[in-house]
């Protein structure tokens, strides 16, 4: 792959002078990457209409397995589970994430906020194996054996940082002065906090909650070693039919996944790009 | 605010970080700190711990006993480490190789379409790793999309066997890592002031050197955390190593979970995950002194 490294100096063949700073090939190797990064996505989705048994031959459309996955009572549970998992988990890591955002970002510097902040994006340097393997032993050695509730406080637990980087991110790139105003026209410090932070940071907020509940929802290491029976989740399931043989169900399942994956990235996208413009203006 | 919060600035800020302290303390900092202990106890054959202290799932890295009861060297564990170190490192470099150019491409392009780009990288990132992972295996197994326009057309007459291969786990982890390195090298790179550029070819610089002394050097911090966000996933990943490489070629994250899921050696797991934790502090540290360093330069030059 490497020989068609675009930096190969093709310039001296030039047929047309380039500008400084550009490359021959590069768009022809953007292309190429962003093929790379799409067609395993359009090669699930095209399967998942096969009507035919196995994945891999072609027997024709139908969305017969969309159906058969619909009826699936195991799954429609996983999909329950997830979903009981993702919007517990959200909500918590969530309010936690912002009442630690908005000390780190506003308490000034105080002792202990290079540690604060450290402990916090702990559950991202920390490679997943080792937090899958580490709440499992936890949860065994206080023998808490709960089910859900279980897998709800390791997804609140890695949550945490998904949650706090946007709402950090949308603090510290706030204006000031406006809460400085209100201040001044004597609002007490709850009413500063109550109509003019907490609207401003409203975009954030909501940014953290959808990057977590996707984390949430997307997580499957985890969740694999810390459930139960009977607190599957979906991504956990998929794995155990991919394991039980591959039909084009699975790909019907996770082509839904996807979409709504999808769905909330692409509506964090245009909220927090609304925000930035409005921010600017 | 309210009556009953403390006075002091101080006290405010150690109650907002209390809820965070505690989740991330108790449910992530402890259990770390309990996998440690762990790894220095007896094995419960039904999976669990005896608390009999022992270092005997450090050894078993190295040594195994033979029918003699004799210690002797045993390279199969510390084989699998070489091998996962080895993927990473691969999939690393390959995931440079790829997403430096793409992310020099993006930085060139107008600001609103440079937006859609880093949208359409982010996308597939935040979408199940688990489902473009299985994605790849109709692609590259029996009878999938590579292999099956091959044979139809006899340019190929058996199958590839691209399955279970080490490089079908290198091509897993470089796709699920992949926009880890794109996103912070762009990031530096956005911040590259083009003039430097033009200065550098006004004084006879080509395109090569241009590339090698002004763009590269100047967008290194990019470079290496890019390089450590795919290296330490790719170095703990499971799904790849398990859906791609079909369990057999086992990596450190696969032999984790095997150790707690069917092996039921819960300290030899623990300890795996130990030397995981280890390896990773390492490359931390070699990033925050590299970082150290450049700081330095920067204040003395």
């Amino acid at each position: 792959m490497s020989q068609r490294m675009p930096v190969s100096s093709s310039s001296r063949r030039g047929k047309k002078v380039l500008p400084v700073g550009h490359y021959r090939g590069l768009g022809a190797w953007a292309v190429f990457f962003f093929i790379f990064l799409y067609l395993p996505i359009v090669v699930l989705v095209f399967y998942s209409f096969n009507a035919n048994r196995m994945v891999m031959n072609w027997g024709g459309f139908g969305i017969d397995w969309y159906l058969k996955a619909f009826q699936n009572d195991d799954i429609q549970k996983a999909v329950w589970n997830s979903l009981i998992v993702a919007t517990v988990a959200t909500i918590f890591a969530t309010a936690i994430a912002t009442i630690g955002a908005l000390v780190l970002a506003r308490g000034g510097n105080f002792r202990g906020k290079t540690v604060s902040l450290g402990l916090i994006t702990l559950p991202l340097m920390v490679p997943e194996i080792v937090t899958a393997v580490a709440v499992l032993i936890f949860f065994n050695a206080i023998a808490l054996k709960l089910g859900l509730i279980n897998v709800i406080i390791a997804h609140i637990t890695f949550c945490i940082p998904f949650a706090f980087m946007p709402i950090r991110a949308r603090l510290e790139g706030m204006d000031t002065s406006l809460e400085q105003a209100a201040r001044d026209l004597y609002a007490s410090e709850w009413e500063t906090f109550r109509y003019v932070t907490m609207p401003l940071l409203m975009p954030g907020i909501v940014a953290g909650a959808m990057l977590s509940f996707v984390i949430s929802m997307d997580d499957f290491i985890i969740t694999l070693m810390v459930a139960g029976a009977g607190s599957t989740t979906l991504p956990v399931y998929i794995y155990s039919m991919i394991r039980r043989g591959l039909t084009p169900e699975i790909n019907a399942v996770c082509t839904v996944l996807l979409f709504v994956s999808v769905a909330i990235v692409t509506a964090y996208w245009i909220v927090s790009k609304t925000a930035q413009s409005r921010a600017v203006h | 605010m309210s009556a009953w919060l403390p006075k002091s600035a101080a006290g405010r800020c150690w109650l907002g970080l209390a809820p965070s302290y505690f989740v991330i303390g108790i449910f992530m900092l402890v259990p770390m700190i309990i996998m440690g202990v762990f790894s220095f106890l007896e094995p419960n054959p039904y999976g669990g711990v005896r608390p009999v202290g022992s270092i005997a799932a450090y050894v078993k890295l190295f040594f195994e006993y033979d029918l003699d009861n004799n210690l002797v060297f045993n390279p199969g564990y510390l084989n699998i480490i070489l091998r996962s170190f080895q993927l990473s490192f691969g999939a690393t470099i390959l995931c440079l190789i790829f997403g430096f150019p793409v992310a020099y491409y993006i930085t060139l392009q107008p600001e609103h379409r440079r937006n859609f780009y880093i949208y359409l990288i982010t996308i597939p990132f935040w979408t199940n790793l688990l489902i473009r992972t299985f994605a790849w295996i109709i692609i590259l197994g029996r009878g999938g999309v590579i292999e099956t326009p091959l044979l139809a057309a006899g340019i190929i007459e058996h199958s590839l066997r691209m399955m279970y291969t080490d490089g079908a786990i290198a091509i897993g982890l470089t796709y699920s890592y992949l926009p880890l390195m794109v996103l912070p090298i762009y990031a530096s790179l956005e911040k590259l002031d083009f003039r430097l550029l033009e200065a550098a070819s006004d004084l006879y610089a080509n395109r090569l050197e241009v590339m090698t002394k002004i763009v590269i050097p100047l967008c290194k911090p990019g470079i290496v955390a890019g390089c450590i966000l795919v290296f330490i996933p790719c170095l703990g990943a499971f799904i790849a190593p398990n859906l791609l490489g079909g369990g057999k070629k086992l990596m450190l994250g696969s032999l984790v979970q095997f150790q707690f899921a069917s092996a039921r050696n819960w300290p030899f797991g623990a300890a795996l995950s130990m030397l995981l934790l280890a390896a990773v502090v390492v490359v931390l540290i070699f990033y925050a002194r590299s970082a150290r360093m450049r700081a330095q330069e920067e204040g003395s030059g």
